[in-house]
């Protein structure tokens, strides 16, 4: 277990070091930030000055190393348009985020998994081969679409969900939260079902897959030979090893609705760190760009640890190294 | 599989044109006959690429020609709704465009990206998988954790931060594919050769003396390319999704090469004032590609991956 832990430690350094160099040089080489400072018509004093102020007139590795001991501490300079610490306005505007990407994978899970169950225990009867057509409309589905299709349909024609925003803030166990109020439930609805549907039926398929695969284990054979009746094996041993994949892919999937929370936000106007990474894209605020991806390398990272750490949980016969 | 590869050379003489015979009365054709969502995929994907094709000789506007375009035009909703124009079956956008001939130029910017992208995706990432399989090694483990590190995140991200740092234009939303597609084509043809490799007929190559190159090209791609069709009938369909997701977001096609995202982009605009048709219908056209697309791929994954059997 340490020797894993080493591992993974090490692993995070370099998938650092790999995501901070990539910034650092697409940030470095890509635009001029010398102009965004300048009047128009400035002397060459003034360009001069800039360059400097800005720490351009040193060699790259230097400035990678700036780059780096600042980053370090959480520096990673003011939000050209905020006027504040890049930072401080990410971790801001991260619980709005995580409580989208929260209820959408309650409700793709809720949903996912027994319906997946069902159709790999049943993978001939007509329902759950239309659950399975049904599933590939839904990758298809670019989820762009399937925002503004609901808020055409339930905010501007019928008029019972709010179109954008997050609603009402309430405090629940010392956080702010849009889930402690009426009106915030009332906002998170749409956006959340927008997230849900991509990962609801990958998940789906993927139970199916599972279940369909451990049906032909001997494991099952074995247990339906000796008696027990199909609904407690299906329930009681094919589900547990199915689920084994199932918390992977959960792992993966919350990564991927983290990436995009970037479009149903900006749809929904929901003020979450993926609306501010698309806004700070548009007005080259490079500074919350640089600090978001190595704030989501980090986050991933750790997604992918913890996932690994459940998984010898649920299934003891694997062994981390 | 190696039949299926073969079929287009099938028509060069009568002994190729048994094989012929016998592909159309294998099972997979068998199966493929059988499967009505296999036959619905490849309808839709034949419908979607004739209209990129041969659509634009049938639309009632050029969106690239400003001179076809009258204002006068503007916000009519589509045919069948009152004020509606039958010029216009899907209603036209904000500055007279018809819907649906915007629909069918953009669908063209949208499969080419697809395509183009799959390809280009696919030649780097066989090579990296084949030379990762083949050689082994350190070369094998550079690549390889390369592409650790690149699956621990999301391709939409990803994408996104490329495009960030690439800017708009079509070349650039195709080396962004590139670089976020490679992965997975190297990752599964590294899986095949490995177990390839270890094939006697792969032995008797290296005991008569064939150079690394021929054996990979001649004897161990072909072998591996039943799993490359699979992964890339879905990449298409994954590359189109997300192209349009990027021009949605305003990081894809430029604005004077809307592609169907773009257009849900400019119809997203108008959707508050209650112009729903400017962006409904792209939106649902790129589902119709994606969907057949997808269709066709789920029968082939069943059908050419030898472990479901």
């Amino acid at each position: 277990m340490l020797r894993y832990l080493v591992f993974r430690a090490s692993q995070l350094i370099l998938v650092l070091i790999v995501v901070s160099i990539l910034v650092f040089v697409f940030t470095s080489v890509m635009g001029n930030p010398v102009y965004l400072m300048v009047r128009e018509n400035a002397t060459e004093e003034e360009v001069q000055a800039a360059i400097e102020y800005l720490g351009l007139d040193k060699p790259l590795p230097v400035r990678y190393g700036i780059f780096v001991k600042n980053a370090l501490r959480g520096d990673f300079g003011k939000s050209y348009v905020y006027h504040q610490p890049a930072l401080r306005i990410i971790s801001e505007r991260f619980p709005a985020t995580i409580e989208i990407v929260i209820v959408a994978m309650l409700l793709s899970a809720l949903v996912a998994i027994p319906l997946g169950v069902y159709s790999g225990a049943y993978p001939k009867n007509f329902f759950s081969k239309s659950i399975m057509t049904i599933s590939i409309a839904g990758i298809s589905l670019p989820s762009f679409w399937v925002g503004m299709v609901l808020i055409f349909v339930f905010s501007l024609k019928l008029g019972i969900l709010p179109v954008s925003g997050r609603g009402d803030v309430g405090v629940f166990l010392g956080i702010k939260t849009s889930l402690a109020t009426v009106s915030g439930w009332r906002h998170i609805i749409l956006p959340s079902v927008t997230l849900a549907l991509g990962s609801l039926a990958t998940i789906l398929r993927l139970t199916r897959a599972g279940m369909q695969e451990n049906m032909r284990q001997d494991y099952v054979k074995f247990a339906r030979a000796k008696g027990v009746p199909r609904k407690k094996v299906l329930f009681g041993h094919a589900l547990k090893n199915t689920l084994i994949p199932v918390v992977t892919i959960f792992g993966l999937q919350l990564g991927g609705l983290i990436a995009f929370t970037t479009i149903t936000e900006t749809i929904f106007s929901w003020p979450g760190m993926g609306k501010l990474l698309i806004d700070a894209i548009n007005s080259a605020d490079r500074p919350i760009v640089s600090a978001y991806i190595l704030f989501v390398a980090v986050m991933f990272v750790f997604i992918n640890f913890v996932v690994d750490i459940l998984y010898t949980i649920i299934d003891p016969r694997i062994d981390l190294k | 599989m190696q039949v299926q590869v073969k079929t287009s050379n099938a028509l060069k003489g009568s002994a190729e044109n048994s094989k012929l015979k016998t592909f159309l009365s294998s099972e997979f054709i068998y199966n493929y006959k059988r499967s009505p969502t296999a036959i619905i995929g490849s309808i839709i994907t034949i419908v979607v690429l004739l209209t990129a094709l041969i659509g634009p000789f049938f639309t009632v506007q050029n969106p690239y020609d400003m001179s076809t375009i009258d204002l006068s035009d503007a916000y009519k909703p589509p045919a069948w709704i009152e004020g509606g124009d039958s010029n216009f079956i899907l209603g036209t956008d904000q500055q007279g465009r018809d819907i649906l001939s915007a629909i069918v130029y953009g669908s063209r910017i949208s499969l080419i990206i697809g395509v183009a992208g799959t390809l280009f995706a696919s030649i780097i990432g066989i090579t990296l998988g084949l030379v990762s399989g083949y050689f082994g090694g350190r070369v094998d483990a550079l690549i390889m954790r390369m592409a650790d590190i690149q699956l621990s995140f999301p391709t939409m991200l990803i994408a996104l931060f490329l495009m960030t740092f690439f800017g708009r234009g079509i070349g650039n939303i195709l080396i962004a594919l590139c670089l976020v597609g490679w992965v997975r084509y190297a990752r599964t043809v590294r899986g095949e050769t490995l177990t390839v490799k270890k094939k006697e007929y792969i032995e008797a190559t290296r005991v008569i003396g064939l150079p690394n190159f021929k054996i990979i090209s001649k004897h161990v791609l072909p072998n591996v390319f039943t799993s490359i069709i699979v992964l890339s009938t879905i990449q298409v369909g994954s590359f189109i999704l997300t192209e349009a997701t990027l021009s949605f977001l305003g990081l894809g096609v430029p604005v004077t090469r809307p592609s169907l995202g773009m257009l849900c982009n400019n119809g997203f605009k108008v959707l508050y004032s209650g112009l729903w048709w400017v962006s409904i219908f792209p939106g649902l056209y790129i589902m119709l590609i994606v969907f057949g697309i997808n269709l066709l791929g789920d029968f082939l994954r069943d059908e050419l991956n030898p472990k479901l059997k």
